[in-house]
């Protein structure tokens, strides 16, 4: 029942993102398919975090390091001429989950607070590396020549077209990852966060399980990366610096960890209250803030908690 | 090779050290005895800096406005408390992390309005300004061995307090075991109010004391936060020892890598390599330093334990 | 507690719902800058001084009613972009403007211009935009990066000094600064020391530089880092001992957090607040009496930005569509500037004098810039060789 009203939640989620375009087609404001599509890509880099920090527990201070590597994964090839999305993208995910998988082996014999440092510490040293190599820009970063080619009428240079895409990037991630969740897999790593010690009595190799999430996470993460340089044309090494792993933290705490559509809806809360905000007034911080430790001490399964009937903890 | 100029560096490192140990020591009591995650803890550092300056513009003495920025630090460390952190200590460690983050925009924010974006002015006051001449031919700051001592002080003070009061040792029984320490009768709630208190205190004093040397500016705690988070790592979380050890360690990488490793890595590879390579590794040392300590021990040098 | 809850809820639905503001103006500038953050004080400057310039218009740039909408880059690329997007998509502005840091410049003006839009910067000077990736509709009030340190190369080089030590922050602009000073300079350099950005703490820095003793220091730290180096400067007793030459590390801004610190340092700069000329003496006077404190370069730009903006409409005569009106107008650079008059290159940033300043106790005993003498008459940027625009 509860898994009825969850898949409905989210058709009726993902369809209210389908209709934006059209939306702001009739009101005359195309701005609103640039944000909307900030937002899915950040959601998407939401919920693979979700996938390590809300299922299983493993608090990744780390994850803009991802972001990072598949948005350079994009940029530099483009710099040599390749233009093909079905190259670069693929290769931002295989990167990224390559650097995930050494940066969990190494940080994954660690747990609590330890994790949280070492993640955070990993992705520092990316960027700082980041920032030092020259021909890749340093810190004033590489512009993209061209956005990603999928060829034939997939152009991302139409908005439009573009928007669809991310839509159904974001569909297939949220589909693919209530499989996972619910299949063995998915099962094992929330019976790890819940009880690590039991697992490995039990039998299972819990660190195999966990590194694979984590390389998961990653690769989804670099996903993310290369569609956000797709969408500002432009990247730094500052898309890896843990302040911006700590706005994707904020993004799926505040939207409901440990479930798919949280970290969406987190996304959207986040990105839309700064936007908003902002115009407002100079010192949006000083609402933003409260607002945020509001949501904890008030909210405690996030925004996605204080929806009528999705308040199920697991997924 | 200059000796007197690695003596000097060492000087320096300790120093550094010390200014971490301040901030870890309040940030890894909280975090050992509540198992709170505090971010904000940066935030308080920053306070600290901006109520000396607002007490020494208002007192016009140096000595008074350390007393007063002091105790206004643990008043709000204590006001945070218990307003906002108190229902928290049961919650998972990502509810700390997310609300100490709402807390830092918000002092951020606060600070600005209150006293505007631009930084303020803090010198070190002319009683302290001045050398001290430690070595023949090495001449040291007078402030910056101030604050070695002050740092020392607080150190020896802590180790007192924690191992020989009885508040040490309701802290420490409030660590190991806290649902029978408020069966037997202690107030555990003022007891933790005023342990994140102190920990707030100890934030300010460093704050106030970097105000001199480093600017006062909103988001001034931001950047300290993450070295501190990783001596309290190195050091081992809930431990002061931990934290002493750590911070020197950190401080003592850190400023000798600045220092020495170009230098030492043009001896090996060409020294443009070393001109992009050096700075860049500089400024990972720590963050190298710490993934090496956790490979090895990866509950930190001195992990406190825990029930 | 529910009440709480749909409260947030409500706030974010109405908030969402409310469009853009009164669309009866017909010239809109989008302006965007740094607002919030530590370095928030530089954007409060720029806005302040583009306040001034809309007052001393009349509140109405090239004489048609203008609004001017300031965005929040919160010093990131993405969000810089945004903010362009949303100016020209949802606000529909007729030129943006502003912009402080180089990687968000690179990130907001291909998307500027690639939308047919004009740009004017009123900060960042990347090279890319100085020659490769010049473009009609990008214009500058301010300067391109190197050309502050090449004037602080040339002095150096033509007093005779030697021995230089030279830091800045390990990244781009820090990289640059020292390149573009070694274009002038070139006398011996004893060290390029590259530090970490945002680094607090110098002492160890300082102390190898003693050792090493130079006989001159020559630095780039801007905003906080600058800030923190000339204070332990000062306390490790250097102040006295070798002359600190710096860019960008001594200003309106600095000058205030630092005191003595500051006093006797040499910066080199293409304004200054005692630029003697009619127009900076209005802007500088104004809006010490309007906003009470001393407007800085930063400042003087985004000023400049806005005049410049009047000058282009006030020769299309209102005719916001004829944007090749506009370019050839701005092209002119027929206004009153606070550096003066200059002339614009052929990739659309000024040529123009830079002065060495030293800061010095004024009349009034508070710590100021004052102007030396003249380093650079006329200067060009050693990028508009690459700039393919012919004009």
């Amino acid at each position: 029942m509860a898994r009825r009203r969850r898949a409905l939640a989210m058709l009726a989620a993902l369809a209210a993102l389908a209709a934006i375009p059209l939306v702001a087609g009739l009101v005359n404001q195309p701005f609103y398919l640039d944000l909307f599509r900030r937002i899915m890509i950040f959601a998407i880099a939401a919920v693979s975090l979700d996938i390590i920090l809300g299922y299983g527990g493993m608090v990744s201070f780390g994850h803009a390091a991802y972001l990072g590597i598949g948005a350079y994964a994009v940029a530099i090839p483009a710099l040599h001429g390749v233009h093909s999305a079905w190259v670069q993208w693929p290769l931002a995910m295989a990167l990224s989950g390559l650097a995930a998988l050494a940066i969990g082996a190494i940080s994954l014999r660690t747990s609590g607070v330890y994790f949280i440092m070492i993640t955070l510490a990993f992705a520092q040293m990316l960027y700082y590396v980041g920032i030092s190599i020259e021909p890749w820009g340093g810190d004033d970063g590489m512009r993209l020549a061209r956005r990603s080619q999928l060829g034939g009428p997939l152009d991302l240079g139409d908005p439009h077209v573009f928007y669809y895409v991310v839509l159904a990037i974001l569909a297939v991630l949220l589909l693919v990852g209530d499989r996972v969740i619910q299949a063995r897999f998915g099962t094992v790593i929330r019976a790890v966060k819940s009880n690590e010690p039991r697992m490995r009595a039990i039998g299972f190799s819990t660190l195999r399980y966990k590194l694979a999430a984590f390389v998961l996470a990653g690769a989804v993460g670099g996903l993310a990366g290369a569609l956000l340089a797709n969408q500002t044309e432009y990247l730094t090494p500052s898309y890896m610096h843990w302040t911006r792993s700590g706005d994707i933290m904020v993004m799926v705490i505040l939207g409901g960890m440990g479930t798919l559509a949280g970290p969406v809806l987190g996304a959207a809360a986040f990105l839309l209250l700064e936007n908003v905000l902002s115009a407002w007034t100079v010192h949006w911080q000083a609402i933003l803030g409260p607002l945020l430790v509001l949501v904890v001490l008030y909210a405690r399964g996030g925004l996605w908690g204080l929806l009528p009937g999705g308040a199920s903890r697991d997924g | 090779m200059n000796w007197l100029l690695v003596v000097e560096q060492c000087l320096n490192g300790l120093q550094l050290g010390v200014m971490l140990f301040l901030m870890a020591a309040g940030l890894t009591l909280v975090f050992g005895i509540m198992n709170f995650v505090n971010l904000a803890h940066g935030s308080l550092y920053m306070l600290g800096a901006y109520f000396a300056v607002a007490f020494l513009k208002w007192t016009g003495s140096f000595a008074a406005s350390v007393v007063l920025a002091l105790l206004a630090t643990l008043v709000v460390g204590m006001l945070v408390e218990v307003i906002a952190l108190r229902t928290l200590y049961e919650r998972d460690h990502l509810d700390h992390v997310l609300a100490t983050f709402g807390l830092i925009l918000f002092f951020n924010e606060l600070v600005a309005i209150a006293w505007g974006r631009a930084a303020l002015f803090a010198s070190v006051p002319p009683a302290l300004g001045g050398f001290v001449e430690i070595l023949p031919r090495l001449r040291y700051p007078v402030y910056r061995a101030v604050i070695i001592l002050v740092g020392l002080a607080v150190a020896l003070l802590l180790y007192v307090v924690v191992s020989r009061t009885r508040l040490g040792m309701l802290i420490r029984a409030g660590a190991s075991n806290r649902t029978m320490v408020a069966a037997l009768g202690v107030n555990i709630r003022l007891l933790y109010t005023v342990v994140f208190g102190f920990g707030a205190a100890l934030a300010g004093l460093g704050g106030l004391m970097a105000g001199p040397i480093y600017t006062v500016q909103p988001g001034m705690g931001e950047e300290i936060l993450i070295e501190v988070l990783v001596v309290i790592v190195i050091g081992g979380i809930g431990s002061i020892r931990g934290a002493l050890v750590g911070a020197v360690v950190v401080g003592m990488v850190d400023t000798l890598g600045r220092a020495f490793l170009k230098p030492m890595l043009a001896t090996v590879v060409s020294p443009a390599a070393a001109d992009s390579a050096g700075p860049a590794l500089a400024s990972m040392s720590i963050y190298i330093l710490m993934a090496a300590v956790l490979y090895f021990r990866p509950q930190g040098l001195f992990p406190a334990t825990r029930s | 507690m529910r009440t709480i809850k749909a409260a947030t809820v409500l706030a974010l639905v109405a908030a969402l719902l409310a469009g853009p503001a009164g669309a009866a103006d017909p010239l809109k500038i989008g302006f965007i800058t740094t607002l919030s953050g530590p370095a928030g004080i530089i954007g409060k400057h720029m806005k302040d001084s583009v306040e001034l310039a809309l007052d001393h218009l009349g509140r109405k740039v090239g004489g048609l009613e203008t609004e001017v909408i300031y965005g929040d880059d919160q010093r990131k690329p993405d969000v810089g972009k945004q903010l362009a997007d949303e100016m020209l998509k949802k606000h529909r502005v007729h030129v943006v403007s502003g912009v402080i840091w180089s990687n968000v410049m690179l990130a907001v003006a291909p998307t500027v211009t690639g939308a047919g839009t004009l740009m004017v910067g009123t900060n960042a000077g990347p090279h890319e935009l100085a020659g490769k990736m010049c473009n009609e509709l990008y214009f500058t009030t301010s300067w391109q990066n190197d050309q502050t340190p090449e004037a602080m190369g040339k002095f150096m080089q033509d007093q005779g000094l030697t021995d230089v030590y030279a830091m800045a922050p390990n990244y781009a602009a820090g990289k640059d600064m020292v390149s573009g000073f070694k274009r002038y300079f070139k006398g011996k350099v004893v060290a390029e020391v590259y530090t970490k950005l945002g680094q607090q703490d110098y002492q160890a820095e300082i102390t190898q530089l003693r050792a090493a003793n130079p006989k001159v220091v020559f630095v780039f730290y801007p905003g906080d880092m600058g800030i923190q180096f000339l204070k332990q400067y000062a306390q490790a007793g250097l102040r006295e001992q070798i002359p600190l030459y710096s860019v960008y590390t001594v200003d309106e801004i600095s000058i205030p957090a630092v005191g003595d610190a500051a006093l006797g340092n040499f910066e080199t700069r293409y304004w200054s607040p005692d630029l003697k000329n009619e127009a900076n003496a209005r802007y500088v006077g104004d809006f010490k009496k309007k906003f009470g404190y001393t407007p800085t370069f930063y400042g003087a730009q985004s000023y400049d930005g806005i005049m410049l903006i009047d000058s282009a409409v006030r020769a299309v005569k209102g005719d916001l569509s004829n944007k090749k009106g506009m370019v050839a107008a701005m092209r002119k650079a027929d206004f009153k500037s606070t550096r003066g008059r200059f002339t614009y290159n052929v990739n659309h940033h000024p040529i123009q004098n830079f002065y060495l300043l030293r800061s010095v106790k004024g009349a009034g005993g508070e710590i100021e810039m004052q102007i030396q003498k003249t380093v650079f008459e006329n200067h060009k940027d050693a990028y508009y060789q690459d700039c393919p625009m012919k004009w």
